[in-house]
C-alpha cells in the first residue's frame, strides 16, 4: 500500500507520547496515518500500548505529548462525547438496565434525534446485525454473540465515520469468533466506515485488516498489509509474534545483494535473505516459516544449502502433518507438510535433510 | 420427546419414579444443610421471634385489673356498656377490694385503670386501705371513702380494664381515649403528642437519610475508583466511627457544636455571625440531625461502595463515546446502576434512624427527641403495654416502608454488600 499522504489522511497520530506515571513511556513517539475507510488493526501483546492508543483516540486518555487529528482537526482537547466516534468495548458494555432498543436509542436521544427517525435508524441497525426481533430484550437475556452484535449495532446506529473496537471478540468461543470476524469485515466493506481494531489475536488481525500495526514496548514495530507482515517481517519481534516461526541463530558469513550465507553456531551453513543485517561477521537470527521448510530435494532450488535433521515427533493434525525435528542442536524446529494422498510419511528417528528457498529464510536482528 | 414426557412420568432404570429417586438422593444433603443452620434458627426464634411476639401480645393484653378484680369484671361482662353501676356492682367491687387488700394487689389493679384514667391508682390504694370497713349498703360505703366512685368515667375506665385483651394502649398511642358513654374521641390538643412525634420521627429520618445519601455518594464513588491501597486507607477513615465509643463521639460533637464551641467560634472569628447570633447547633433538632447523620453515614457508604465497585468503568465510557455529556452519562447510566445500593443504603439508614434513641437522648434536647425516646420513657415507667403499643406502631411503619420499597424497586434489587 502506498504511503498515505497528509491530504487524504483521516486519522493521524503525530509524535504522540503517553506516560501514566511520569517515569516511563507507555507509548513512545507514535506516528500513524490512516486513510478514510481503512480497517486498521493494532496488534500486540498486553502492555504494548495498543489499548492506550485506542483510548487516546476515543478521548478517555490524554496524550502526554503530540497531536491526534481526526479529519484534519486536532482532537486532543475535544471531550469524548463530541468526537462522534463509535466504540465497541471488550465486554460489550451494553447498559444492563435498558432494553436492546433503549441501548440503541441512547446515542440518538442524546443527539436530539426525533422518535420517528430514531425508530427507523434502530430498525436498520438491528437488521444489519440480524437481530431485528430482539428490540425489547434485556442484554442479560442474550448470549455472548448476540450481545456482541447489539454492541456493534449500537456503535454504528448514529452513523459515525470512525469506529473503534477494543478486543470485541475476546469473550467469544472460537467458532463464534471466527464467524463474527467475517461479519465485522463484511459490515466494514458494506458501510465504508473507518475502523481501528485492537486485538492480541494475530489470526484475527491477519484475516480482517487492510493494514496491521504491530505494537511492542510502546513502539509500532511494523505497519503493513497482513501478507507483507506474515511473509516479510522486518524484525525478530514481528517474525515471532505473527504466526509460528523457526529460529536459527548464527553469524553472517557472506553477504551479496539479496542473498546471505549464515553460519550457524553448530557449524552448518544456510541460505537467507538479509533484512536488517548490514555486514559480514554480524550476529543474526534467521527465521523460517514451518510450512516453507522442505525435505524433498526436488522442491528446493538447485543450489540451496540443506541441513541435517532428525525427526523427533510427528503430530497428525488433520489438514497438515507437523514434524518436530532436531536441527542444528535445537530440538524444536518445526516442519509442516500438507496431508495429501501421496505425502511421504516420515517416522520418528528418521534422518532427513531439510532446506528452503532463500527468500523464505529471513536474516533478522539477533534477540 | 415432549409427547413422551407428557405421556408417562419418567422413571429411573429400576422403575422408581424419578422425582422420588431425586428426593431420596438429596435427602442427606438437605438434612445436613438444615442441621447446619439449626443453631442459628433456634437462636433467631428464641431471641427475636418470641420477644417480638411477646411484645405484640403485651400491647393488647394486660390482666392487672381483670385478674385481681374478678367479681366486678364478671358484672361488667354481664351488663352492657352504659349501664349505671347498681348495688350489685358495688357489692362485687367490695368483695374484690377485700380480696385485693388481703393479697396486696390493689396497686396493681389501680395501675391498670390508671393507664386509662390518670389518678385512679391513688383511689384504688386509698379504698383498699379501708376495705374492711366496707359494709352494705355498698354504694354509700364507697362514696363515703371517696366521692369519685360516683364518677361514670371511673366506671368506664374500670370497664375497659375489665377484659384482659384491650385496645386501650393503641388508643393512647394514637392520642385517642374512651369517653364515658363507651365511644372514642381524640384527647385534648395539648395532650396529642404521639402522632405528632411519630410523623416527626419519620420526617427527620427522611432528612437524615437524604443527607447521608448526598454525603455518601461522592465518598463511595471515590472509594470505588481509587487504587486499592488508597481505597483501603480511606475505608479505615469511613469505618472509624464504628470503632469509637458512642459517648466519645457525642462528646466531641458537643465540643464542636455548643454555643462556645469550635464551629461557633470559627464562624465568629470569620465575622459570619455576631456574638449574639451564635448558632444553636446542639441540644435541639439540628443537633439530632447532624450527629445522627454522622453516626449513620457508614451504613450508606458501604452498600453504595459495594455496588459501585462492580460497575465496570466501560459503561460510562460507552455512554460518553455514544455522545453523552458527563452529566448525561451519570444521570442515564451510572445513577440507575447504583440504584440497588442507594435503595439498600437508604432503607438501612432510614430504619436505623427511625428506631434510634441514644443519640437524640444525648444531643436532642427537648425538641430533638424521637419516637423511640418515648418508648424508652414508658419502659422506664414500667408501662410496658403502652411502650409495646408504641413499638408495634414503629414496627408497622417500618414494615409498610419495606413493602413500599418492594413494590417500587423490588427487594431482590437490594444489595447490602
Amino acid at each position: 500500500m502506498a504511503e498515505v499522504s497528509g491530504r487524504d489522511a483521516f486519522v493521524e497520530f503525530e509524535h504522540v507520547q503517553k506516560s501514566y506515571d511520569g517515569i516511563s513511556l507507555v507509548v513512545k513517539d507514535l506516528n500513524l496515518t490512516m486513510p478514510k475507510g481503512e480497517f486498521l488493526t493494532m496488534l500486540g501483546p498486553s502492555g504494548s500500548g495498543k489499548t492506550t492508543c485506542l483510548m487516546m483516540l476515543a478521548g478517555f486518555e490524554t496524550a502526554t505529548h503530540g497531536e491526534i487529528r481526526l479529519a484534519g482537526r486536532p482532537i486532543n482537547q475535544v471531550p469524548p462525547h463530541r468526537r462522534g466516534i463509535g466504540m465497541v468495548f471488550q465486554n460489550y458494555a451494553l447498559f444492563p438496565h435498558m432494553t436492546v432498543g433503549e441501548n440503541l436509542a441512547f446515542p440518538l436521544e442524546v443527539r436530539g434525534i426525533g422518535k420517528d427517525e430514531r425508530e427507523v435508524k434502530i430498525r436498520r441497525a438491528l437488521d444489519m446485525v440480524q437481530m431485528g426481533g430482539f428490540v425489547s430484550r434485556r442484554p442479560a437475556q442474550l448470549s455472548g454473540g448476540q450481545q456482541q452484535r447489539i454492541a456493534l449495532a449500537r456503535a454504528l446506529v448514529f452513523d459515525p465515520e470512525l469506529v473503534l473496537m477494543d478486543e470485541p471478540l475476546g469473550a467469544l468461543d472460537k467458532q463464534l469468533r471466527e464467524h463474527m470476524q467475517f461479519e465485522i469485515k463484511a459490515l466494514h466493506e458494506r458501510l465504508g466506515v473507518t475502523v481501528v481494531y485492537v486485538t492480541h489475536d494475530q489470526g484475527e488481525a491477519l484475516t480482517m485488516s487492510d493494514r496491521v500495526a504491530v505494537f511492542n514496548d510502546g513502539v509500532i514495530q511494523q505497519l503493513d498489509r497482513p501478507d507483507e507482515l506474515y511473509e516479510r517481517p522486518k524484525n525478530s519481534f514481528v517474525a515471532q509474534f505473527i504466526g509460528e516461526n523457526n529460529k536459527l541463530s548464527g553469524t553472517i558469513e557472506k553477504l551479496e545483494g539479496s542473498r546471505a550465507l549464515v553460519r550457524l553456531s553448530t557449524g552448518e551453513v544456510i541460505d537467507a535473505t538479509p533484512v536488517n543485517v548490514r555486514e559480514t561477521g554480524q550476529k543474526t537470527l534467521v527465521s523460517i516459516r514451518p510450512e516453507r521448510v522442505e525435505f524433498k530435494p526436488e522442491m528446493m532450488p538447485k543450489d540451496a544449502h540443506t541441513i541435517e535433521a532428525e525427526v523427533r515427533e510427528l503430530i497428525y493434525m488433520g489438514d497438515i502433518l507437523r514434524a518436530r525435528l532436531k536441527v542444528a542442536g535445537s530440538e524444536d524446529f518445526v516442519m509442516k507438510m500438507r496431508n495429501t494422498l501421496n505425502q511421504t510419511r516420515l517416522q520418528p528417528g528418521q534422518r532427513i535433510k531439510v532446506g528452503w528457498h532463500p527468500a523464505d529464510a529471513r536474516a533478522l536482528d539477533p534477540v | 420427546m415432549a409427547d413422551l414426557t407428557a405421556a408417562a412420568p419418567l422413571t429411573t432404570a429400576d422403575g422408581r419414579p424419578l422425582k422420588e429417586a431425586l428426593a431420596r438422593a438429596q435427602r442427606r444433603a438437605k438434612t445436613r444443610a438444615f442441621l447446619l443452620v439449626a443453631p442459628l434458627l433456634l437462636f433467631v426464634i428464641v431471641s427475636f421471634v418470641i420477644p417480638i411476639a411477646q411484645m405484640l401480645h403485651r400491647s393488647v393484653y394486660h390482666d392487672g385489673f381483670s385478674a385481681n378484680a374478678p367479681a366486678v369484671s364478671a358484672w361488667f361482662a354481664a351488663n352492657p356498656p352504659g349501664t349505671p353501676p347498681d348495688e350489685a356492682a358495688f357489692a362485687a367491687l367490695a368483695e374484690d377490694f377485700r380480696a385485693m387488700k388481703a393479697a396486696k394487689t390493689a396497686g396493681e389493679a389501680g395501675t391498670r385503670v390508671n393507664y386509662t384514667l390518670p389518678e385512679s391508682r391513688s383511689l384504688f390504694t386509698k379504698t383498699a386501705r379501708d376495705a374492711d370497713r366496707l359494709a352494705p349498703p355498698y354504694r354509700d360505703a364507697f362514696l363515703a371513702v371517696d366521692p369519685k366512685w360516683a364518677d361514670p368515667e371511673v366506671w368506664q375506665a374500670m370497664r375497659s380494664s375489665s377484659s384482659a385483651y384491650t385496645s386501650d394502649f393503641y388508643l393512647s398511642a394514637t392520642d385517642f381515649r374512651h369517653t364515658a358513654d363507651g365511644g372514642i374521641e381524640r384527647v385534648e390538643p395539648r395532650q396529642r403528642i404521639y402522632v405528632y412525634l411519630y410523623i416527626k420521627t419519620f420526617v427527620l429520618s427522611g432528612v437524615i437519610t437524604l443527607l447521608c445519601l448526598i454525603l455518601a455518594f461522592p465518598v463511595a464513588h471515590l472509594l470505588a475508583t481509587l487504587p486499592m491501597a488508597k481505597a483501603n486507607l480511606l475505608m479505615i477513615l469511613v469505618l472509624l466511627p464504628f470503632w469509637t465509643s458512642l459517648l466519645v463521639r457525642t462528646t466531641s460533637w458537643m465540643v464542636l457544636l455548643q454555643g462556645q464551641g469550635v464551629v461557633n467560634e470559627t464562624l465568629l472569628s470569620l465575622g459570619l455571625i455576631t456574638d449574639s447570633g451564635r448558632l444553636r447547633l446542639i441540644n435541639n433538632q439540628t443537633g439530632t440531625i447532624i450527629v445522627m447523620t454522622h453516626v449513620l453515614l457508614p451504613f450508606m457508604i458501604l452498600p453504595l461502595y459495594s455496588v459501585m465497585r462492580v460497575i465496570p468503568p466501560s459503561y460510562v465510557r460507552a455512554a460518553r463515546s455514544l455522545g453523552a455529556s458527563s452529566w448525561t452519562a451519570f444521570r442515564r447510566v451510572y445513577l440507575p446502576l447504583t440504584l440497588p445500593g442507594i435503595g439498600a443504603g437508604a432503607l438501612l439508614v432510614f430504619i436505623l434512624a427511625v428506631g434510634y434513641y441514644i443519640t437524640p437522648a444525648l444531643v436532642g434536647g427537648a425538641d430533638g427527641q424521637l419516637f423511640s425516646n418515648m418508648i424508652q420513657f414508658h419502659m422506664s415507667k414500667s408501662n410496658w403495654s403502652l411502650a409495646a403499643a408504641l413499638s408495634a406502631m414503629l414496627l408497622a411503619g417500618v414494615l409498610l416502608l419495606y413493602w413500599l420499597y418492594d413494590r417500587l424497586i423490588g427487594i431482590d434489587n437490594l444489595k447490602l454488600g
